[in-house]
């Protein structure tokens, strides 16, 4: 989080006068252990879980030798982000297909965790896999609830089961009559948010449960939430054996130590998460990815594979070269603009560079709607001025204002814009030669 | 029932071994075991590691002043000093008055929105809710269902209408009926999403060209969110300006320590909390019974 910098830059700093690069000794380690300590629970990880976690990590830690290619700093945090990752059950897990069908997910958690949410990109996940999924309204308490599972079930173009407020394990019951008649081979059961410690609400999904015998019990919980995740899922758990869970609201700026707490005291993998708002917002979940996300690493895995899948990686080699060259011009950038966009959001994108929080580039800075400006602008010029941008005089920016609906300022700024990411990247291929330019690792 | 009751009885549902181990605190001598469980039990309702090292300090300063040399005899001064941080002045309700209720998704603005005009009911106020989020599905029909039993008018458009003009028509009702409150409702939204956040400021305009009285926005934020309520706290702050918070979901086991991080780094005070489901469960903040929630 923005608010409190990020862990490798405090690292880097404690390390920063440490000019051996033999073994890490204790001393360093320790005061490494107080700021990973303290990342650790601003990212929410729970104190007990933190506790254990810096007791193992220094044992690994002391006596580690540096990796030539990286600072003290760094290979702590290697350390560290090696441990998260074990923890979280180091690979995806993924999401049980009953052998008979039809699988039954029965969707639990607390009230606003974006359960209903969920059951509908859970179904347009499914649909895309070749299933044919069902969705079941069990909500029988919020106002309104049943209504909003069938305009999600519309959206994604899923049917939607309900009984009105007949009572929920009986809807699940007629519901699992009704796919297996009309050949559905998913069924996903959406039920009422409730709080863990409603004895009531709980006995209501133990009957769910006993009634349809779900394939999977999958525990929505908020990325957002604190140290009482701990105590949701461990509640959850226990009452009800859950299969996983699903972590939501991953598109906002939570370091979401949640995850590490939960997998860590239900033992029950992470199988997806959400990550915005559209129905197609749905992801598997990494753990290695999460662990970089609670340390404020960014995401490049993530990064590179959403790179991988929507970028001609010809094209992208080309686009290297002319920026070592510095021979970058405007229809370069004009592609590129359309390349991040096959990637998607772009605020979602720089949360993935690591140290993006550091250099203030919150998704607050960088807006859409000024990326679509830019191409406007560029739009509007001529061939010849997009390869050449310096030649741009005043009267040609007064016309390719006017040309891209746009005022001579935003022109000016764009081409301001464009000189200095130039003297930017002709500096990083710069440092890039002298070594001095090194990935995080 | 008071809010104090309240809470005490959703916390003894798992007066379990957190809850155990805050009692066995205060017993014994002032030394560094004693900070430590205390630190625990700071961490644990969500305080913060800074908002927690800050409160931890206060206590010892106090402790070698008074010269106090069990914890027992700390007990009173350390809620003393939890209890001030959460206590800031604010300006009374000036009728007629608008709040806008803003948050992130599922953190209960619709419902905080539905128990708060209850309680405005209940003091002879006339309420006029409107339904400005419409985004999320249904939300609109959950707002009609909060009207009907707090006895509330509602104006609403259909799913998918500009939330701006829902707003505009909503104050143009007001004024022309003379209500006391106006309470908008609005889409729950990530403050990071700087389109959304956009949508919100527009809004905000609106309210500030039609509504010449009193006008109030409220955080509504959920009692089991973690430090990242501070980053919701300050994009929201920095977007429309937040007066207030309204914290819900304090019936279940998280206490909602992360208002003493709020209320040290942004200076907002709690309005509102949110103890149950029923139509009641909304009750005004006190600080020193939400500290006695918490140790």
């Amino acid at each position: 989080m923005a608010l409190f910098g990020s862990l490798s830059e405090k690292l880097n700093h404690i390390f920063s006068k440490l000019t051996n690069r033999g073994k890490l000794t204790e001393l360093e380690v320790k005061n490494a252990m107080r700021e990973i300590r303290i990342a650790l629970l601003e990212a929410d990880v729970n104190y007990m879980v933190v506790k254990k976690l810096i007791t193992s990590i220094s044992e690994k830690a002391v006596g580690e030798r540096v990796l030539k290619s990286l600072t003290p700093g760094q290979q702590v945090i290697k350390i560290v982000n090696e441990e998260l990752t074990e923890l979280m059950g180091g690979t995806n897990s993924k999401l049980t297909i009953a052998s008979k069908p039809p699988t039954i997910i029965l969707m639990c958690g607390l009230q606003g965790a974006g359960k209903t949410t969920m059951c509908g990109k859970l179904a347009k996940y499914l649909t895309k896999q070749g299933k044919k999924p069902l969705l079941v309204a069990c909500d029988i308490y919020r106002p309104a609830a049943i209504n909003q599972l069938k305009v999600v079930g519309k959206s994604v173009n899923v049917e939607v089961y309900d009984e009105g407020t007949n009572k929920p394990a009986k809807t699940a019951v007629n519901a699992l009559k009704y796919a297996e008649k009309k050949a559905y081979d998913v069924v996903i059961i959406d039920t009422a948010g409730r709080l863990h410690i409603n004895e009531e609400l709980m006995d209501e999904l133990r009957e769910i449960k006993k009634a349809v015998n779900p394939t999977e019990i999958l525990l929505t919980v908020d990325s957002m939430t604190g140290q009482d995740a701990v105590t949701v899922a461990d509640t959850f758990n226990k009452e009800l054996d859950i299969t996983g869970v699903i972590l939501t609201k991953l598109d906002g700026d939570t370091r979401g130590g949640a995850a590490l707490s939960i997998k860590d005291v239900t033992g029950k993998p992470i199988k997806f998460c959400g990550i915005g708002e559209k129905m197609d917002d749905l992801e598997p979940f990494h753990p290695d990815r999460m662990a970089s996300r609670i340390l404020d690493m960014g995401d490049v895995l993530t990064l590179i594979e959403k790179a991988q899948q929507n970028v001609d990686e010809e094209l992208a080699k080309q686009q290297m070269k002319k920026l070592r060259e510095n021979s970058f011009t405007f229809e370069d950038y004009l592609v590129q603009i359309e390349q991040m966009k096959k990637m998607g959001n772009i605020a979602d994108i720089l949360a993935m560079i690591p140290g993006a929080s550091k250099l203030k580039l919150n998704a607050g800075a960088i807006d859409e709607k000024q990326i679509a400006k830019n191409k406007a602008i560029i739009q509007s010029m001529t061939k010849y001025e997009r390869q050449n941008p310096d030649s741009i005089k005043s009267s040609q920016r007064k016309r390719i204002a006017l040309g891209s609906g746009t005022s001579i300022q935003d022109v000016n700024a764009l081409l301001k814009q464009f000189a200095q990411a130039r003297d930017m990247m002709k500096q990083l291929s710069q440092n890039k030669r002298k070594g001095l330019f090194r990935m995080p690792f | 029932m008071g809010f104090f009751s309240k809470i005490f009885q959703g916390l003894k549902k798992t007066k379990d071994a957190i809850a155990n181990k805050l009692n066995a605190i205060f017993v014994g001598e002032l030394n560094d075991e004693f900070y430590e469980d205390l630190e625990y039990v700071l961490i644990s309702s969500d305080i913060g590691a800074s908002a927690t090292e800050e409160i931890i300090e206060e206590v010892k300063k106090v402790a070698k002043k008074q010269k106090i040399k069990t914890s027992e005899d700390l007990n009173k001064a350390l809620r003393q000093i939890m209890a001030n941080m959460l206590t800031i002045d604010d300006e009374e309700i000036e009728y007629p008055t608008l709040i806008s209720f803003v948050g992130v998704n599922g953190v209960g603005k619709t419902t905080a929105i539905g128990r708060i005009a209850n309680k405005f009911k209940k003091d002879g106020k006339s309420v006029l809710m409107i339904a400005g989020d419409t985004f999320r599905a249904a939300a609109s029909d959950q707002l009609t269902e909060w009207s009907l039993r707090s006895k509330s008018r509602i104006v609403k458009y259909t799913e998918g209408a500009d939330p701006g003009a829902v707003v505009y028509d909503g104050i143009k009702s007001a004024l022309a009926k003379k209500d006391d409150v106006v309470l908008v409702d609005t889409a729950g939204r990530l403050h990071n999403k700087s389109n959304l956040m956009e949508e919100l400021k527009k809004i905000e305009k609106i309210i500030n060209r039609e509504w010449e009285y009193q006008h109030k926005n409220y955080l509504v934020i959920d009692a089991t969110t973690g430090q990242n309520a501070l980053s919701q706290v300050k994009m929201f702050n920095e977007c429309v300006g937040i007066d207030g918070i309204v914290l819900t979901k304090l019936d279940g086991t998280a206490k909602g320590g992360i208002v003493f991080a709020i209320a040290k780094e942004f200076g907002i005070p709690v309005k509102y909390v949110g103890v149950g489901e029923g139509v009641d469960d909304i009750e005004d903040f006190n600080a020193e019974e939400f500290v006695n929630g918490i140790i």
